[in-house]
């Protein structure tokens, strides 16, 4: 039974670990893409000029009413036909381009992150006590200071519970990029299941992997909000 | 890109799909609704034997991608074929459709416990202890009292729940269920045309909308006192584990 999962020749132990290689890589490509679109997309909505608000407000309403596996066909589809039809506009003798399931699906799962985590983002920044900044400003801190010292560390602690959900959330849903055959955990399961005939205990295999990187997530999630929240006291 | 041709054209067969997401979702929502009330209780109420298997099932359907357990119950049932056509289930496991239905109650039953343990440790003590002053049975006790109140509460929570089951159940197009998401992936493979995508994600975003303006219908007929106040909302992401 274990011998099915071990390395080398004989089992399937080190396709799994490459592709458990590939899904960690791809949810922390897409983290920091996410967080930057998060980010533009809360400054925007909580912007003075309309026409941001009404920017960041619908990408956000948009791409979270939508199911991630849509918006994952829709990059990965629609840029690769954008990028053949700009390509022979360029060069009509230059062949098809193959766009890369790994871009397509950092791209996808960012901007799904995107969008939740900047409503996160926004409700975090509302949260913040505007005394705090008129306080900052009025000891003669710049607005870049008032930012890092005040604002930033308050928002990471509001923020922090919120936008650990999510991670967890893009974790699980790096799982949909099998669909468009890129070589994560979920596929290499789907390959050694195929070949092997014995899907159930590969699946199972892969949940529990899976399982066990939501699991050390929340631990470390936990050390991280127990220290953002050093020194405050508890009601 | 043709993008009212592709609608005239495909229209009945993007009604299909969105009959069929319909299906699921509701069918789904509500099996696991039937099936979370019990459990949450169990939850609250139980000793450790209960307890820890429960937070086991919960735990693991909260840390684990839906697909995968998508996977595991269609393509994994297949390893136990001859023992499930010995005990008659087979048929059931064949489906892909049933397969899909059976992830989403169980994905949807073990969120709809942790929603509805909040809604009940939210009833306030005093109610409870009312009750009890008047020598309410336990049952009339939770139909009069417990139950209206953790309901009320939960609402909103459980309205999320039902959204994101709908936008998750476009996986079941993966193991060729023609969903609203197999039909629009069907339709974009004849033809190539992007337009597809974009109609079936206004209609999902459709769904979305009509969905949350009958919830709150509903909400409002469940605490009339409270129509009007404007309460707190959960945000629209499903808490982890």
């Amino acid at each position: 039974m274990l011998d099915l999962f071990s390395f080398g020749e004989a089992g399937w132990g080190d396709e799994l670990a490459a592709g458990l290689l590939v899904t960690v890589q791809l949810s922390v490509t897409a983290l920091p893409v996410g967080l930057g679109l998060a980010f533009l997309a809360a400054s925007a909505s909580l912007s003075q000029i309309r026409a941001l608000r009404w920017t960041g407000k619908s990408y956000t309403t948009v791409m979270r009413g939508l199911p991630e596996i849509l918006t994952l066909f829709v990059v990965y589809n629609g840029v690769g036909l954008l990028l053949n039809a700009l390509a022979g506009w360029w060069d009509p003798t230059a062949g098809p381009i193959e766009f890369s399931p790994f871009l397509a699906g950092v791209i996808a799962l960012g901007l799904v992150f995107g969008a939740f985590a900047g409503e996160v983002l926004r409700g975090a920044f509302q949260a913040l006590d505007n005394g705090q900044t008129e306080a900052a400003l009025a000891i003669g801190m710049s607005p870049w200071q008032v930012f890092k010292r005040v604002k930033v560390p308050q928002v990471w602690r509001f923020a922090l519970p919120g936008l650990g959900n999510l991670w967890i959330n893009l974790l699980k849903d790096t799982a949909l990029v099998s669909i468009i055959a890129l070589d994560d955990l979920m596929r290499m399961t789907k390959v050694a299941a195929g070949f092997t005939k014995l899907p159930f205990n590969f699946y199972l295999a892969a949940c529990l992997i899976y399982w066990a990187l939501s699991v050390a997530s929340e631990v470390v999630l936990a050390q991280l909000e127990k220290h953002a929240n050093r020194g405050i006291r508890r009601a | 890109m043709d993008f009212s041709g592709i609608f005239a054209t495909y229209w009945p067969k993007l009604a299909e799909g969105v009959f069929v997401t319909l299906q699921l979702t509701l069918l789904g929502a509500s099996i696991a609704a039937l099936l979370a009330l019990p459990l949450a209780i169990v939850r609250l109420k139980a000793g450790p034997l209960l307890l820890v298997p429960l937070r086991i099932y919960v735990s693991f359907v909260r840390g684990t991608p839906m697909l995968a357990q998508l996977f595991l119950i269609y393509y994994g049932s297949g390893q136990f074929r001859p023992f499930l056509q010995d005990i008659d289930l087979w048929a059931f496991f064949r489906e892909p459709y049933n397969c899909a239905l059976l992830t989403f109650v169980l994905n949807s039953t073990a969120y709809q416990i942790e929603i509805l343990r909040g809604g009940l440790l939210g009833v306030p003590q005093g109610e409870i202890e009312a009750a009890d002053a008047i020598a309410m049975s336990r049952l009339t006790k939770y139909r009069r009292v417990i139950l209206p109140h953790a309901y009320r509460i939960a609402w909103p929570a459980l309205g999320n729940e039902v959204i994101l089951l709908m936008k998750a159940s476009a996986l079941a197009s993966v193991v060729t269920v023609f969903d609203l998401m197999g039909e629009t992936r069907l339709i974009f493979s004849k033809t190539f045309d992007l337009s597809v995508y974009l109609w079936a994600a206004l209609i999902y975003l459709c769904i979305t909308a009509v969905f949350v303006f009958l919830w709150r219908l509903l909400e409002n007929a469940i605490s009339p006192q409270l129509s009007g106040a404007r309460r707190e909302r959960t945000p629209l992401t499903r808490g982890a584990a």
